[in-house]
């Protein structure tokens, strides 16, 4: 385990580019956690079930260092979003934005509740409806009042 | 009242159909926003010659073929003979974006397998990748006369989807 880590920590060193990341990280503490809080949100689109804050891939990385650029120009988080919206669609946005083309992913998950809600009133209606408590003739509740009474003894 | 009992068939029919039109989709195929959008502008240096630019500036009132590749992409290599084939009929300038890429390497590329673009532009630092929503090499796009992107192709292009697609959209759009 202990080589393994050595030989990860100098594959690291060697390859450069995480060397760079760390000093950047160290250049300015505060832009790196704008860039992560942004890029958690973000899909990496090489590795999709991978965020772009976490994403080792080539195109994140590149990514990562315009996004690092847009937030030393003082973007905001909007246009910052716009920029990555503009070019990859709302695909790279975890969570989706409210459009009409997306109302059926917003509302459909109510809609099908809706709709369970709705089925499982009418059930018990209905059910209820054709449940008529039976009345007792005369003959019977004598023959019960003779069973309890019987019982009774 | 028989009926009801396929109900649940019926449910499981739809849920089946749904799950065989979702296999058949490609989730890496993600449609671009930039269709029907200008085209993003550049000017970069040119691959065989760095010491000319080339730009969006050059190509104004044509229709052209815009396809990026890189020499590290195995894919690539694949399309490149379509590419050749392609070039040969002269219908649209292609025009290459060398993507994050060494110049040697794609000079390389392009003296054993042939140069099917007009102008390759190269762009070292993906810049402009960025720019057009490159995600995966190769990405090809068809721009109009109005500099703006009419269609996007992802992943290689075939020789099928330039018979079925490509060709017949460039004829259209060179007539307009």
């Amino acid at each position: 385990m202990k080589y393994l880590y050595a030989l990860v920590l100098a594959l690291l060193a060697a390859s450069g580019s995480g060397a760079k990341e760390a000093t950047q990280l160290a250049e300015d503490p505060v832009v790196e956690q704008r860039l992560i809080a942004i890029s958690e949100e973000m899909r990496c689109l090489v590795c999709q079930n991978e965020s772009l804050a976490g994403s080792r891939s080539d195109l994140a990385m590149d990514l990562r260092r315009e996004l690092r650029g847009l937030i030393k120009q003082g973007k905001t988080d909007a246009e910052i979003k716009e920029f990555m919206v503009s070019r990859y669609g709302d695909f790279v946005l975890y969570r989706p934005p409210v459009k009409p083309t997306t109302w059926l992913l917003w509302a459909g998950p109510f809609g099908l509740m809706g709709i369970g809600v709705m089925a499982l009133f009418m059930y018990l209606r209905r059910r209820n409806a054709s449940m008529t408590p039976e009345e007792l003739t005369d003959e019977e509740r004598k023959r019960v009042e003779a069973l309890l009474q019987e019982g009774e003894k | 009242m028989k009926a009801k009992f396929l109900i649940p068939l019926g449910l499981f029919v739809v849920l089946v159909l749904f799950l065989a039109v979702g296999l058949g989709l490609d989730p890496r195929e993600v449609p671009s926003p930039l269709v029907n959008k200008p085209a993003p502008v550049f000017k970069l240096t040119q691959l065989e010659q760095p010491e000319l630019q080339f730009g969006t500036e050059d190509l104004k009132g044509k229709v052209w073929l815009f396809n990026v590749w890189a020499s590290w992409c195995v894919a690539c290599r694949q399309e490149h003979p379509v590419l050749m084939e392609f070039s040969r009929t002269q219908l649209v300038p292609i025009i290459g974006l060398d993507y994050k890429d060494q110049r040697k390497d794609a000079l390389g590329v392009l003296r054993r397998a042939g140069n099917p673009y007009d102008v390759t532009a190269f762009d070292g630092d993906g810049r402009v990748g960025i720019d057009y929503g490159v995600y995966g090499v190769p990405e090809s796009y068809v721009i109009d006369k109005a500099g703006v992107i009419r269609y996007k192709h992802i992943g290689p292009i075939t020789t099928e989807a330039l018979q079925k697609t490509i060709i017949p959209l460039i004829n259209e759009l060179k007539k307009s």
